[in-house]
């Protein structure tokens, strides 16, 4: 895995609707208080890695040229990385390939978006290709609720089993977002305001399906060298792992959908993970769909193929459960699309450094986080724990 | 202060683009004006793959024979959209689907019409995970996905 890696720092806006600020004061607004939570300036970081959706998105091409004073990076190198929704978690391994690899002791990794400025929807039918499949286009919610009807259909989930988990994962992730004062999305459902909310694309309903945000996330990367002298506890990373499939889809199988079983596995392969459900304390998956969340739960081994429902159904994913998810509120209560990636590694970070306030699990020291980017076609996954 | 008061500049970027459909599927589309539905096949895995490729994404050799394939075929999933997209082709309420054509091995993503799509109760009795379709030709044939007009549910 190369050099030892670790998170000393990370910060995150005040997410939603941010018409108040313009885009470069928002990523602003990320740097100064990951800056401020490492215990840093910018003369300390070697590198930057910035990270959003395709430029459409805000209509303005390159942002990492728009951002370059915000993101301290005049003067010093910078990359920008894009893979649609995983672009978080593909920031963050960047960041970490790059202190690995000896060549810089303390990188800094941005991801950020403003939603509230495009047409979201609009973005994502571009990631489609232009003859073939665009035409069928649903935005995302047509290609996660084809990818869940063929889940239950092919593992014989009844339609209520599977309605009736996904409404506890909705909110169970709407009471989590409540603790965090960094979510959009804060107010609690009833399981039958979200069995009864208006339908987006049958059988997901609007509470099932996460917001458009404005929002950034900044997290700092440094090298074992770095961490001594920062003086900060550190958030190690233990594994990651990404992988994508097709283009095409319908060319490889989201019912089981290797690339985000792969990512993991090759994750807890470095980590020496052999039991995840009884190896880690807290998982941040990417849940922009609650349906979904349950396929990434049977893809990362959390439970067996077709069993996600009843896990959900028993509690053992809740605050208190054997395996709390999204103790945050996840994607599905607040979703700065190229920034969510990062927000889920920064929050496994904060959990095992014992820094997530209202929203910590008590005694964290192992969490996965996750995303997932373009037409289901790549899955990111990075492990951090308290230990090297 | 309140929101009314941030000040807000509406933009918009409309850029031309002429994309290259390049040898393969330009080829699909000819044949598509004949009614057929061809799929490519690998000479290492075996597999048809529609729409065809010029190469295998898995053994990433050229692809060279091609292969009819059947205008029917199962219904592997679906999802029925009753709300608009920007710059949608397809008026709502439309089915896009997921059919797996006889004689391929992939997916091919395209609409089930051809019942009424308004009552969506309605539609589930008819439109079925597993069930079969068929395709049903556009008379006029302008070089699109769209030359195949639907696939209708076949009893």
């Amino acid at each position: 895995m190369g050099n030892a890696v670790a998170i000393i720092g990370t910060g995150q806006t005040r997410h939603g609707r941010r018409s108040d600020a313009c885009y470069p004061d928002l990523v602003r607004e990320a740097v100064t208080a990951a800056l401020e939570d490492a215990g840093i300036t910018l003369a300390d970081i070697d590198g930057v890695v910035l990270g959003t959706m395709p430029s459409m998105m805000e209509g303005v091409s390159s942002t990492h040229f728009y951002f370059a004073e915000a993101l301290g990076s005049v003067g010093k190198p910078v990359l920008k990385v894009e893979t649609c929704g995983s672009t978080g978690q593909s920031i963050g391994h960047c960041g970490f390939f790059w202190v690995a690899s000896g060549m810089a002791d303390i990188v800094l990794v941005v991801g950020s978006e403003k939603m509230s400025e495009g047409d979201g929807q609009a973005t994502m039918t571009t990631v489609f290709d232009p003859f073939f499949q665009r035409t069928f286009a649903a935005g995302a919610p047509g290609v996660f609720t084809m990818q869940s009807m063929e889940w239950m259909y092919r593992f014989g989930i009844p339609e209520e089993k599977g309605r009736e988990a996904a409404a506890l994962i909705s909110v169970s992730n709407h009471d989590n977002a409540m603790d965090n004062p960094h979510a959009h999305i804060r107010m609690r459902v009833t399981m039958d305001e979200v069995k009864n909310a208006r339908v987006i694309t049958y059988p997901v309903r609007l509470l099932d399906v996460c917001p458009a945000s404005d929002g950034a996330c900044a997290v700092v990367f440094a090298s074992q060298k770095a961490v001594r002298k920062s003086g900060r506890k550190p958030a190690w990373i233990r594994g990651l792992g990404f992988r994508g499939e097709e283009f095409f889809y319908g060319e490889s199988d989201k019912a089981v959908w290797m690339s985000a079983t792969e990512a993991a596995g090759e994750a807890y392969r470095q980590a020496g993970i052999r039991d995840p459900l009884k190896e880690l304390d807290v998982a941040e998956v990417y849940n922009p769909f609650t349906y979904q969340e349950m396929i990434f739960y049977e893809c990362f081994g959390f439970c067996p193929r077709g069993e996600a429902p009843d896990y959900v159904l028993r509690g053992t994913f809740l605050k208190g459960g054997e395996l709390p998810c999204c103790p945050s509120g996840g994607t599905l209560c607040t979703n700065p699309i190229g920034a969510t990636g990062l927000i889920r590694m920064a929050e496994a970070a904060l959990q095992v450094t014992g820094k997530a306030g209202e929203r910590q699990v008590e005694g964290a020291k192992l969490a996965l986080s996750h995303a997932m980017g373009g037409v289901d076609q790549f899955n990111g996954i990075t492990i951090v724990g308290s230990t090297l | 202060m309140a929101r009314e008061e941030h000040r807000i500049v509406k933009g918009q970027v409309l850029v031309p683009y002429e994309l290259a459909l390049g040898k393969t599927w330009s080829a699909f589309y000819d044949y598509l004006k004949e009614e057929k539905i061809m799929g490519k096949k690998c000479g290492r895995c075996k597999r048809v793959l529609v729409p065809p490729r010029s190469f295998c994404p898995r053994c990433f050799e050229d692809m060279e024979e091609w292969v009819e394939v059947s205008p029917e075929g199962v219904l592997e999933t679906w999802v029925y959209v009753n709300m608009p997209f920007f710059a949608q082709e397809i008026r709502i309420p439309f089915i896009s689907a997921q059919i797996r054509l006889d004689g391929s091995d992939s997916g091919f993503i395209h609409r089930v019409a051809g019942i009424d799509l308004q009552d969506f109760e309605k539609v589930r009795e008819i439109v079925k995970l597993g069930g079969r379709v068929r395709a049903v030709w556009n008379p006029e044939k302008k070089g699109s996905i769209l030359d195949i007009d639907y696939f209708e549910p076949v009893d």
